[in-house]
């Protein structure tokens, strides 16, 4: 019920034999309107307040961006597949601390970050078999795991706190560095994005996320393996989480038991004002990534415009109304556009 | 059995003595079956028959509990859909299974893409080989555009694209012409008979006999879920097939009894829906059988809809035994004794996973409280009376009515509106979809509501039901009443010609 994109005026035929696929095409476009939102806004701002766009402007742009970049790449997967995670926030934070608590004890940063990443994994097969397996509606099941998750960390954290101080000077340069204006971190996400990416495109499996988010039943008589798509969409998003984890801790050097909280919230904003579908099937890791550049973006937008901060939250909600208004308003204007193509087709 | 046109190859695909059991039900006994390349073979029977959990064992779903299924003379057993799948048997459900975002040429090649090196999609492969399906199929269909908003009959066109691109051997069709206009149905038949030349075996089934006397060369029946016969189709009647699936001679399809009309019990006067219909006024009496015919479109469902008050209506009266309906209030229109049988039993009839029991008492809810509670004995007793009247076939009344079959759920819904004891009954298409056996015991059942006083609207794009079972014929034809015929002058003819608006009213 739920297309998300604009659709080319229905006159025009695709050409047959070139590589432009209209479903493509139709995605961008739903891109391509938040990129030139974010853009707008971008510009205002910097005619405002010519500091804005200086190089450690972008960078902080950048920097506050990656985190949620990458839990909303992996987010992005399991709603594809009409499902969602909650839990995202807490596996973020318990990773965290557990790297910082590694490395606090003289251990190597690339194997906290692996350690991150795996925990991430462990706790993304938890939902991928409680949610295949067990039958239970997502929303359920990652809101319990989303407690358990955090009761655990709690439990373990308990008032314990991770400085910066407590981390290895070459840790936090890599959080804080950067070539010229971009940082290391943005680079491993980009990474990230475009991997993810490619593969969704690439690679039967990718497709087939789709194809289960869009019809299930369909998914199930076509010999789709259902059950292991949607485990590996949940332990892609964990591990994703993870490292993420890592990645805050690196950024912020500051960890503590509420790490993450409440932050499954704005990972689902960004992804839904990214034009991923919540009913599943359609939508794309660029399109969350950009949700995510959007949303974070306002945070450094309304200060350098000398708005008062009390309107990020609420910005934020109209953002993602109008994401939904205008998703339903093209959705049903593509189905009337398809009907009269049809026609023509008779 | 015999197969005399054969001049000998082995069947492709055979189902040996297959029985299946859900819980108590026995859904198939001991059924055989023998597809051979090259023909069109009908699978008849009623609903409930086993038809569905036969296709099902065919596809990989369902598993039989006894009994093998034979891929050119090999005992095979199918894990799942996908095994089925990849033995080269397709099949084409009664509702198409696409995957509404993804493109058409996705959705024929979902899980087996032609692949570059490192396991990538090729794109443009899939592109091409949709493209060429296309062709072959002889329509124009954009391989790039999205399967959402594809109409019924390209929807199941794709779904013959995807039997084609894996070189089916066996192609199994549930009811492909049901929602399909008279053009359509010719295409598709078109390209079933081409399969049949380039040797597939097809499966067919459907619901209009002539359809099967028209594609078909052999029929196997089914009846209770055990095999009845397999023959030729050369030699056969209508009748004689009916004979086989009902087992025993249909009493009359049209038991239609002479009632004497009484007073008028329905008047709708000057009935208007800006661009949905326009100046409509009839009155249906007592004891009387009214048929709206016309085209699909013409506003018959619209108008039933206005009178009962699902859609406020922008001018124009309608009465109920003298009383003046409020627009747009179903609640007054269901105190004044009118009933409303919609079209669309599953998305409006009946709430699919409530049982048959809660299905007949929610027209109830009103008459079964006591000091605001529900009386769930009052309730069972009364839907209980209703089930047994009708004769719905089920296993325990507490059963959800999607075990049920299609026939039965329509009893169902009569039975949730007959339980209100309305005085005027409007039925839309009453026996859209139900096997003869069933039609004819609605047929029944309307006839007598008709002798004991109730008045009947009855919708059907069924010419013949029209024909049978009316006492007059209404007929509209673009939003208007085009004609209204007696009994005695009503001929497909006659019906046909106001419908397409070539006869003055």
């Amino acid at each position: 019920m739920t297309v998300t994109a604009p659709n080319p005026a229905p006159a025009a035929e695709v050409p047959k034999s070139s590589g432009t696929r209209l479903v493509d095409r139709v995605f961008r476009m739903r891109e391509l309107a938040i990129l030139v939102v974010f853009l707008v806004m971008i510009a205002v701002t910097q005619a405002g307040n010519s500091e804005f766009l200086s190089e450690q402007g972008i960078k902080d742009l950048l920097l506050n961006a990656t985190i949620l970049v990458l839990v909303a790449t992996g987010q992005s997967l399991v709603v594809i597949t009409r499902n969602v995670d909650l839990s995202v926030g807490s596996t973020l934070g318990i990773s965290a601390f557990a790297a910082g608590l590694y490395l606090q004890d003289g251990g190597n940063p690339v194997v906290a970050i692996a350690l991150a990443v795996l925990l991430g994994i462990g706790f993304g097969l938890l939902n991928g078999l409680l949610v295949s397996f067990g039958q239970v509606p997502a929303l359920v099941v990652t809101l319990g795991t989303l407690y358990i998750i955090r009761g655990i960390d709690s439990i373990w954290v308990g008032s314990r706190q991770i400085t910066a101080a407590d981390l290895p000077d070459g840790f936090v340069d890599f959080g804080s560095g950067g070539v010229s204006a971009v940082p290391y971190l943005a680079l491993i996400a980009l990474a990230v994005l475009v991997a993810t990416a490619y593969c969704l495109r690439q690679f039967g499996s990718g497709r087939e996320l789709y194809a289960l988010g869009s019809n299930p039943e369909a998914a199930r008589l076509a010999g789709i393996p259902v059950r292991k798509r949607i485990l590996i969409a949940y332990t892609f998003c964990g591990a994703l989480a993870g490292l993420a984890g890592a990645l805050y801790l690196a950024r912020f050097g500051n960890v503590d038991s509420s790490t993450g909280n409440g932050y499954e919230l704005t990972v689902v904003s960004a992804v839904v004002v990214g034009g991923v579908v919540f009913t599943g099937g359609s939508g794309s890791v660029y399109g969350a990534a950009l949700g995510a550049l959007l949303l974070t973006s306002i945070n450094s937008v309304l200060p350098a415009l000398g708005v008062s901060s009390v309107w990020v939250m609420a910005i934020n909600g109209i953002l993602l109304v109008l994401a939904i208004a205008v998703d339903r308003i093209v959705a049903l204007r593509v189905a009337s556009a398809l009907k009269k193509r049809n026609a023509r087709h008779g | 059995m015999t197969h005399p046109s054969d001049p000998g190859p082995a069947p492709v695909l055979a189902l040996k003595d297959i029985s299946k059991s859900f819980g108590a039900v026995r859904a198939l006994r001991d059924v055989s079956l023998e597809l051979f390349p090259g023909e069109v073979h009908a699978l008849a029977g009623e609903n409930g028959a086993g038809k569905s959990t036969l296709i099902k064992t065919l596809a990989g779903v369902h598993r039989p509990d006894a009994g093998q299924v034979l891929l050119d003379g090999t005992p095979v057993a199918f894990h799942g859909p996908g095994d089925a799948r990849d033995a080269g048997i397709a099949v084409i459900y009664q509702e198409p299974t696409l995957f509404p975002d993804l493109s058409i040429a996705e959705n024929i090649f979902m899980g087996r893409q032609p692949r570059r090196a490192l396991g990538r999609i090729d794109h443009k492969a899939t592109h091409a080989a949709t493209a060429g399906l296309m062709r072959r199929l002889g329509v124009e269909l954009d391989p790039d555009r999205p399967a959402r908003g594809l109409s019924i009959a390209d929807q199941q066109i794709v779904e013959i694209a995807k039997a084609l691109s894996f070189d089916a051997r066996v192609l199994i069709m549930d009811e492909p012409t049901a929602a399909l206009t008279g053009s359509e149905v010719a295409r598709l038949f078109g390209v079933v008979r081409t399969l049949r030349e380039q040797g597939a075996a097809v499966l067919f089934i459907s619901h209009r006999l002539e359809e099967i006397f028209k594609i078909c060369q052999r029929v196997t029946t089914l009846r209770d879920g055990a095999w009845i016969a397999s023959e030729p189709l050369d030699g056969m009647t209508e009748d004689d097939l009916v004979r086989r699936m009902v087992g025993r001679d249909l009493d009359e399809l049209y038991p239609k009894q002479d009632v004497e009309a009484g007073e008028v019990a329905l008047s709708v006067r000057r009935l208007t829906r800006e661009g949905v219909f326009t100046d409509v006024s009839f009155d249906v009496r007592h004891g009387e059988i009214v048929g709206l015919a016309g085209l699909v479109g013409a506003g018959r469902t619209e108008v039933a809809r206005a009178v009962f008050g699902i859609d406020r209506w922008d001018a124009g009266e309608v009465e109920v035994d003298g009383r003046i309906l409020t627009n747009g209030a179903p609640s007054t229109a269901m105190a004044a004794g009118l009933a409303l049988v919609p079209e669309d039993r599953r998305a409006q009839g009946l709430v699919m996973d409530m049982s048959i029991e809660r299905n007949i008492g929610l027209t109830g809810l009103r008459t079964t409280v006591r000091a605001g509670l529900m009386d769930r004995g009052a309730e069972r007793s009364r839907s209980l009376d209703w089930a047994v009247k009708l004769q719905v076939k089920y296993a325990r009344i507490a059963d959800t009515v999607n075990t049920l079959s299609g026939g039965n759920q329509q009893k169902v819904v009569l039975a949730k509106w007959l339980a209100t004891g309305p005085r005027v009954l409007i039925v839309d298409e009453p026996t859209r979809g139900i096997d003869v056996g069933t039609k004819a015991e609605v047929h029944r059942l309307l006839s007598e509501l008709a002798a004991d006083g109730v008045a009947i609207l009855m919708i059907s794009s069924d010419l013949p039901e029209i024909l049978g079972m009316a006492d007059r014929v209404l007929v509209m034809h673009e939003g208007r009443l085009a004609a209204e015929i007696p009994r005695s002058e009503a001929t497909e003819e006659t019906v046909m010609a106001a419908a397409t608006g070539r006869a003055a009213a």
